[in-house]
């Protein structure tokens, strides 16, 4: 990356995408990726926060300190839909692509911004529109299905609120695949100079591989979710068997686009890891080729093995042992990326700021979120566990702590570049140890709860299931806690923050080629490129 | 099974009522040792090289090496053998688990609905589940339910069993186990369905076999067994205007000996005749013509209830 050391010489104009038109409207018609990322930003932290408080008040429900119980059933059951809708549909699906992605794409491209930036912005909005819509249906006519909104239960037993809720999702639906859209044609081409296939960063071709599943199966949610609408109001009968239609033919919709989603919520998880990684290791990244492929190979294989969310729902057996050997398949390129950012570190020289520490974090409870999916993947296995506490218990290991520790990790490493200063490493650290240690708390215990047979999403439990929910929700305070001083942190850096050099971490990739914050257009000059992301020679 | 009982983790599992229940149990102790080694081996050796190639000075260099085939083969060829075994072990465990063997001690029909299930025999005693009446089934001996529902989708799960099925409206699923000892075993509803889904509990109530047998042979709880409701209805419904009961060729198929026997069909296709094949071909006659035979049959499709269906069935089945 010779040519681009080059701009910083010519002295920091004080001139830089933050500062470049000012005042709230300059903010909400830019057309610049990194400023649309960092509206994604501000959006998904408070429905994150929203999805937070939720969460908390489920588990605090569950602890059962209090003589009464804290909720009702109705609302309890209300709480688990919000928590689930928000934090899936709005919180880790576009978490890391729109958020993140959005900001780092096109500058690790050598490239003044995505293909289409109004299209960029049209999908910022169109987000935020079915945000609202959601949240309308919250308000005025709460929902209490559960995020995977099953019938005939959402079409037949329950309020007309499902109707607003599928459609907020359905509009979210749209900014996705449009994002990806944008991505993917960004990434063919706009290019810099000399950045061929082989040379673009593994976030890319996370985010790419992302952007594929994101265009090719968000069309099949969206229209399962008009379908159950359509049932509601006009009384189609596709899914209802009061109708003469079939209630499993639903599900098979729904998990034939949310098995991929969870590798929606991952794979950009997994392109944030490769970097981080490797900057913390001052390593040029092990098989590279390795990674970037297995996340085609996974995003390919994600759409073959949506049935082992049906094992016990009267599909055939042989179509359980078919799902069940296909799934087996996906654990491969998982276990093949574990091992080539664990022989990254071999031989390198690795520190642990606090950016570092969330991608550790991360493959501690990525690990076993994986593992634990092998248990549910094996046929025999997965009829016990199936619908109890270890299935919550897997998918928060993967998803949140897969996911949000990548998030976390990826705003403390790009904060520099972001905003022109650091976080306090101290608060970074602090944030670090009350999640990792709070999750742990929280979410082990329910793979024991499932095993003993608790199933999810109940109101109420067996007397013996009591301790172990207790130790699940003071887990939770720590969790939120750390949020808190997440948060802190970065709002503190954001205000009073030391200023940052352009390059901090002494990374490779582009995005740290240009000054800190970047210029408008990200770079002054058009780099070149002339080797691969991390030649840490 | 001695050396499962060594890991802690398979202490939490619910008792083991089934001998399928020990043999999940000892998969279970096989994936928890599995995944033990393979994260000790994974975040084990990271530690390690956290430790060992710590920074220590500014100016220190890292090694430069991109990839090496020997290791990338293994880290993804030995995996995928380890998975493929755990595939298969689950498969044959699956397997057992969803087929019930041929001579059942109990047949029972279950119906959940928004929150309790009812349970009805073949002799026609019927509950209408509460906390208190529990499911009585044989002990030693292997009982089949056939599940549905008649609202939402709820879920029959026995944890000490180690089996769940789904109850879909609209369907029969069915479920079968074969607890060894008497003793009373707790079912859950795992499928959410609505306010009380927590709520909807019953409990197995297994008694050795002769107990169960005076038990089910003493008087009746409900009218008439389903059988022979079903026998009505087939009289009413005219349907033996089409099918003979003694085996004999009229315009339809006859009834005798039907149920379990292998149906061939016009476009070539083959399936066994079981509940859900006799429930399709009660209400939706075209969606399977047999061989040979024309395509006569009216459609029942909602002039018939669930229950309806069910009685046909039965009806059918003692058809011998
Ligand atoms: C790569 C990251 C992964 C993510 C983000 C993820 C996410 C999820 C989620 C969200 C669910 C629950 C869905 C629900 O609400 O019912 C789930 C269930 C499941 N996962 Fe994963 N998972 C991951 C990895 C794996 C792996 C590696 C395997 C197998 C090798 C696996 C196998 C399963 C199975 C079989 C279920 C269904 C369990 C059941 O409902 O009984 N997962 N996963
Ligand atoms: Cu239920």
């Amino acid at each position: 990356m010779s040519s681009a050391h080059t701009k910083t010489e010519h002295g920091h104009t004080d001139h830089n995408y933050l500062n470049h038109g000012s005042g709230i409207w300059s903010w909400m018609t830019t057309l610049d990726h990194k400023r649309i990322g960092l509206m994604y930003f501000a959006t998904v932290s408070t429905l994150f926060l929203i999805g937070g408080f939720f969460a908390l008040g489920i588990r605090l429900h569950l602890a059962k300190f209090g003589a009464e119980p804290l909720l009702d059933p109705d609302t309890y059951n209300k709480f688990m839909t919000f928590h689930g809708a928000i934090m899936v549909f709005m919180v880790i699906i576009p978490g890391i692509p729109a958020f993140l992605g959005n900001f780092v794409l096109p500058i690790q491209l050598g490239a003044k911004d995505v293909a289409f930036p109004r299209l960029n912005l049209a999908s910022y909005y169109i987000f935020i529109a079915g945000a609202a819509i959601a949240a309308s249906s919250m308000v005025f006519n709460q929902v209490d299905t559960g995020w995977t909104f099953y019938t005939p239960y959402s079409t037949a037993k329950t309020s007309n609120g499902v109707i607003l809720l599928v459609l907020g999702a359905f509009t979210m639906g749209f900014s996705s695949i449009l994002t990806g859209l944008n991505f993917i044609v960004t990434t063919h081409k706009l290019r810099a100079p000399g950045m061929t296939m082989d040379r673009i960063p593994l976030m890319i071709w996370a985010l790419y591989s992302t952007s594929i599943i994101q265009i090719l199966a968000t069309p099949i949610l969206a229209i399962t979710l008009l379908l159950i609408g359509a049932e509601k109001t006009l009384g189609v009968g596709i899914f209802d068997p009061d109708l003469g239609g079939d209630p499993v033919l639903f599900q098979h919709f729904f998990w034939f686009y949310s098995h991929p989603a969870v590798y929606i919520m991952i794979l950009p998880a997994m392109g944030v890891i490769s970097e981080l990684i490797t900057a913390f290791s001052k390593k040029t990244i092990f098989g590279y080729r390795a990674i970037a492929y297995s996340s085609v190979a996974i995003a390919a294989v994600s759409f073959l093995v949506w049935g082992h969310h049906m094992f016990v729902s009267g599909q055939s057996t042989l179509a359980g042992i078919v799902f069940s050997i296909i799934t087996m398949f996906v654990g491969v390129p998982t276990a093949i990326k574990l091992f080539n950012w664990i022989s990254t570190m071999y031989r390198g020289t690795v520190t642990f700021e606090a950016p570092m520490l969330f991608a550790l974090g991360f493959m501690f409870l990525f690990t076993i979120g994986g593992l634990t999916g092998v248990f549910l993947a094996s046929t025999g296995m997965d009829v016990h566990f199936h619908d109890t506490y270890f299935v919550v218990a897997h998918f928060h290991y993967v998803m949140v702590g897969g996911t949000l520790m990548a998030l976390m990790g990826g705003i403390f490493y790009w904060f520099p570049k972001m905003f022109g200063r650091m976080t306090s490493d101290l608060g970074g650290r602090i944030s670090w140890v009350l999640i990792f240690t709070g999750f742990n708390v929280t979410f082990f215990p329910q793979f024991v709860l499932g095993a003993m047979g608790m199933p999810r999403r109940y109101f109420d439990y067996l007397p013996e299931y009591t301790n172990l929910n207790q130790i699940s929700t003071v887990g939770s305070w720590l969790i939120g806690l750390g949020f808190l001083v997440g948060l802190i942190t970065i709002i503190h850096g954001i205000f009073k923050g030391e200023k940052a050099s352009d390059n901090p971490w002494g990374a490779k990739t582009l995005e740290w080629q240009t000054s800190s914050p970047p210029p408008h257009e990200n770079f002054i000059n058009t780099p070149t490129v002339t080797a691969g992301p991390y030649d840490f020679r | 099974m001695s050396w499962s009982s060594l890991i802690p983790a398979t202490s939490f599992m619910p008792i083991q009522a089934t001998e399928i229940a020990k043999e999940v149990d000892l998969l279970y102790a096989f994936l928890i040792i599995a995944s033990l080694v393979s994260f000790v081996i994974l975040i084990g050796g990271m530690t390690w090289f956290l430790i060992k190639f710590k920074r220590t000075s500014v100016d220190q260099k890292s090694a430069y090496i991109t990839h090496n085939n020997f290791a990338e083969f293994l880290w993804s060829f030995i995996p995928l053998v380890i998975m493929m075994g755990i595939f298969y072990w689950g498969m044959v465990i699956f397997e057992k688990l969803r087929t019930p063997p041929e001579d059942v001690a109990a047949e029972i029909h279950v119906t959940a609905e928004q929150w309790a299930w009812t349970y009805r025999y073949a002799n026609g005693k019927e509950f209408y589940s509460s906390a208190n009446d529990p499911m009585i089934v044989p002990a030693g001996k292997a009982t089949k339910l056939i599940l549905t529902s008649k609202d939402v989708i709820h879920s029959f799960y026995v944890p000490a069993f180690r089996t769940k099925q789904d109850a879909v409206p609209g369907k029969l699923t069915q479920l079968w186990f074969e607890p060894k000892q008497p003793g009373e075993y707790i079912v859950f509803c795992t499928e959410y369905c609505g306010t009380k889904h927590s709520g909807m509990m019953i409990k197995i109530k297994a008694i050795p076999s002769e107990e169960y047998a005076a038990w089910y042979h003493a008087e009746k709880k409900g009218a008439d067994s389903p059988a022979d409701l079903g026998k009505v209805l087939f009289a009413q419904k005219a349907c033996a205007s089409c099918h003979s009961i003694d085996g004999s060729r009229v315009v339809g198929p006859t009834m005798k000996g039907l149920f379990g026997s292998e149906r061939k069909f016009a476009d070539g296709t083959k399936a066994k005749a079981d509940e859900n094949y006799l429930r399709e071909s009660i209400l939706v006659s075209s969606a399977k013509i047999v061989e040979t035979y024309p395509a006569a049959m009216p459609l029942f499709q909602g002039q018939l209830s669930d229950e309806d269906v069910a009685n046909l069935i039965e009806y059918i089945k003692s058809i011998k």
